[in-house]
C-alpha cells in the first residue's frame, strides 16, 4: 500500500502536528513501511472469525456506585500550563470551531 | 409546492448516580466549585485505568428497555477521537458499532391528532465533556475549562427521522423527560444540562410537477429549551425553504454535507458555525482499557418486569380503571409521577376517580401554582384531599363545600396550624356544612324564613321573582349544607300554599 504526502498531512492535522516539508516526506516513507507490515495480517484467512472487541477474554467488569474522594482543586490544576487558580485556561476556543 | 418537515433528535440524557462513569468522583451539578470534583482518571493522566459504573449500566438498561429497546447480548466501548480543551483524554469513551441498545419508539400525540411511535434507532452510554466557560468580552481572553462534569454517565438517544415538526419535537422530548422521570433514572434539569438535545431538520419538497427533492441535513445543536427545539425547528423550516429557492441546493447535491448550526435564543435566529475541517473524522476503535459487557435474556426479562409504570401506561389506567376522561388523565400524568402517585393516594381514600380528578386537577394544582410549590411540599394531603372528596362523595356535603373545606383547611396550614384527616370531619361540623337531608328540619327552616322575611314574600306576590333569593340566603345560613336548588323549589311550594 502506497501512502501519499496527502495522507501524512491529514494524520498530521488530526494528530494536531505541525510537520516540516522534509518530515512529511520522511514519514510517506516510514509510515508506509509500518502499513505494509501491519499489512501481512492480510494473509491470515479471517472467513468465518468473530472480530475480538477485546484482547483480554473479560467481560463484566464493574465497579458499584460508591463516591471516592477526589483530589484536591490545587492538586487538579498542578499540572496544567495555565489556571487562574480555579480553572484550566485554554487559549480562546472560537465557539463551533 | 407540498412542503413536509422531517426532524430526527439526538438526546442527550445525564444518568443520576453517585459517582461517574469510570471513576468514583461525585456526579453533581456543581458549577460554583469548579474542578473539585476532580481525579486522574476524569481528568485523564496517563496511566490510569476507567472502570465502568454498575449502577450506570444498570439505569441505561431500564431506559433502553423503557423505550422499547432491543438490549444488545454483547456490547462494548469505543473511543471516539478529536481535540477540544474539554475533553482531557483527546478521546471520549462512547460506543460506536455495537450499542448497548438499537431499535425502540416512543409514543407521542402527533399533529394528526393520533397516537404516532417516533422509532428510536439506538441508544447508547458515553461519558460527558467537561464544560468551557467562555470569554464573552470580545476581547479575546483564554477560555475557562471546568472538568467537574467530564465523565458524568451519559445516554445519548437517537431518534429515526420521524418528527413532523417544531411541535411534534416538542412533544417527544416531553413525553421523554416524563418517562425518565417516572424511570427515576435523571432529573433531567435542561437548566442545569442533564437533558439536552440537537435536531436534525431538512425538508421534503414536492414541487407543482411533482419531482420530489430533499433539502441539506442541518444539524441545530445546543438546543437547552423545549422552547428551543421548537422554536429553532419553526425557524429552519422557513430558512432552508428560502435558501433553497435562492440556491436549488439539494441534499444529493455533489459537495453537500450536513450543515452545523447554532441556536440564538434571544434573537430567535440559527447561526452558521464554522465547520470541523476533515469533519466526522473519529477514528473510532474499541477502548483497550474496558472489557465489553454481555446482557442474559434472563437479565433483559428481569429488566423488563421490574420496570415502573411508564407515564403512558399510567394514562390509560387512570382512563380505563378509574374512569378520568383523556384530558384529566393527561394533566395528571403529564405533571409527574409524585402528582400521579398523590392522586392515586387520593382515590384510594375517596373511592372515586372522577371527583378526585376534579380537586386535584382544579383545586389542588392551582393553589400548587400559586404558591409555587411541588406536590412534595403541598401542605393538604392526599389522605386529607381524600377525606374530604369522600365527603362529597358519599353526599355528607356538596361539592361546594367540599371546596370551601379545602380551602379553610389550606389556610389553617398556612397560619402553621396541624392539619389532619380528622380536621375535616370537625370543619363539616363546625361550620354546618352537613348536606341537610332531614327534610323536617329544612322545612321548618323554610317556614322560619319565610316569616321572618315578610315583605321578600310579598314582593315575590306581587310578582318580583328575583326577591326569593333573601328568602333561600336566610335558609342557607341556617342549613348550610342544603341544595339551594330544593330550597328554592322548597320555598315557592310553602308561600303558594299559603298564598
Ligand atoms: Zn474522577
Amino acid at each position: 500500500m502506497q501512502l501519499t504526502i496527502e495522507d501524512v498531512r491529514k494524520v498530521a492535522k488530526l494528530a494536531r502536528l505541525k510537520l516540516t516539508p522534509e518530515e512529511e516526506e520522511l514519514f510517506v516513507d516510514q509510515l508506509g513501511n509500518i502499513l505494509n507490515y501491519v499489512e501481512q495480517l492480510n494473509e491470515v484467512d479471517t472467513e468465518n472469525v468473530l472480530p475480538m472487541a477485546h484482547t483480554a477474554e473479560l467481560t463484566n467488569v464493574f465497579r458499584t456506585d460508591e463516591p471516592k474522594t477526589s483530589i484536591d482543586r490545587r492538586e487538579a490544576l498542578s499540572n496544567a500550563p495555565s489556571t487562574d487558580g480555579k480553572y484550566f485556561l485554554v487559549p480562546q476556543i472560537l465557539e463551533g470551531a | 409546492m407540498n412542503v413536509t418537515t422531517i426532524v430526527g433528535l439526538e438526546v442527550h440524557v445525564q444518568l443520576q448516580t453517585k459517582t461517574k462513569i469510570f471513576c468514583g468522583c461525585a456526579n453533581r451539578f456543581n458549577p460554583d466549585a469548579p474542578n473539585t470534583q476532580v481525579c486522574p482518571v476524569c481528568l485523564g493522566h496517563p496511566g490510569t485505568l476507567p472502570v465502568m459504573n454498575k449502577e450506570a449500566f444498570d439505569l441505561s438498561l431500564i431506559t433502553a428497555t423503557a423505550l422499547n429497546c432491543e438490549i444488545a447480548e454483547f456490547t462494548k466501548w469505543d473511543r471516539k477521537q478529536y481535540f477540544y480543551p474539554d475533553l482531557p483524554k483527546g478521546y471520549q469513551i462512547s460506543q460506536y458499532d455495537l450499542p448497548f441498545s438499537k431499535e425502540g419508539w416512543l409514543e407521542i400525540d402527533g399533529d394528526d391528532g393520533n397516537r404516532r411511535k417516533i422509532r428510536i434507532n439506538r441508544a447508547h452510554l458515553e461519558e460527558d465533556a467537561g464544560k468551557n466557560i467562555h470569554d464573552e468580552t470580545g476581547r479575546g481572553k483564554d477560555s475557562q475549562v471546568d472538568l467537574n462534569r467530564a465523565g458524568t454517565p451519559l445516554l445519548e438517544i437517537v431518534s429515526e427521522p420521524d418528527l413532523r415538526s417544531g411541535a411534534e419535537a416538542k412533544q417527544y422530548l416531553e413525553e421523554m423527560r416524563l418517562l425518565l422521570t417516572f424511570l427515576d433514572v435523571s432529573d433531567c434539569n435542561m437548566q442545569e444540562g442533564s437533558l439536552r438535545c440537537d435536531a436534525n431538520v431538512n425538508l421534503h419538497l414536492t414541487d407543482d410537477a411533482g419531482q420530489k427533492i430533499a433539502t441539506p441535513i442541518v444539524e441545530v445543536k445546543n438546543l437547552n429549551s423545549f422552547r428551543a427545539v421548537e422554536a429553532a425547528i419553526d425557524f429552519e423550516v422557513q430558512r432552508q425553504l428560502k435558501e433553497y429557492e435562492k440556491s436549488g441546493r439539494k441534499l444529493c447535491d455533489p459537495g453537500v454535507e450536513k450543515e452545523t448550526r447554532g441556536w440564538d435564543a434571544n434573537r430567535n435566529v440559527s447561526f452558521a458555525q464554522r465547520g470541523k475541517e476533515d469533519a466526522a473524522d473519529y477514528r473510532y476503535f474499541p477502548d483497550p482499557d474496558l472489557v465489553p459487557v454481555t446482557v442474559t435474556k434472563e437479565r433483559i426479562a428481569d429488566v423488563r418486569a421490574a420496570l415502573p409504570e411508564a407515564p403512558a401506561t399510567r394514562r390509560r389506567r387512570f382512563e380505563k380503571e378509574l374512569g378520568l376522561s383523556t384530558y384529566d388523565a393527561d394533566v395528571i400524568v403529564n405533571q409527574g409521577r409524585e402528582l400521579a402517585s398523590y392522586f392515586e393516594e387520593v382515590v384510594e381514600v375517596s373511592g372515586d376517580g372522577k371527583q378526585s380528578a376534579n380537586f386535584v386537577t382544579q383545586d389542588v394544582l392551582r393553589e400548587m401554582k400559586e404558591r409555587g410549590v411541588e406536590i412534595g411540599e403541598f401542605p393538604v394531603s392526599a389522605s386529607i384531599l381524600g377525606t374530604i372528596v369522600k365527603r362529597v362523595v358519599d353526599n355528607k356535603i356538596t361539592t361546594k363545600s367540599g371546596r370551601e373545606v379545602f380551602s379553610a383547611l389550606l389556610e389553617e396550614a398556612d397560619n402553621d396550624q396541624e392539619i389532619s384527616t380528622s380536621r375535616v370531619d370537625e370543619m363539616i361540623s363546625e361550620r354546618g356544612l352537613e348536606v341537610v337531608s332531614d327534610t323536617g328540619a329544612l322545612e321548618e327552616a323554610v317556614r322560619s324564613a319565610i316569616a321572618n322575611c315578610s315583605s321578600a314574600v310579598e314582593d315575590y306576590r306581587a310578582g318580583r321573582k328575583q326577591a326569593i333569593g333573601a328568602i333561600i340566603g336566610q335558609v342557607m345560613k341556617q342549613a348550610k349544607g342544603a341544595d339551594a336548588k330544593a330550597v328554592r323549589e322548597l320555598i315557592i311550594q310553602v308561600i303558594e300554599e299559603t298564598a
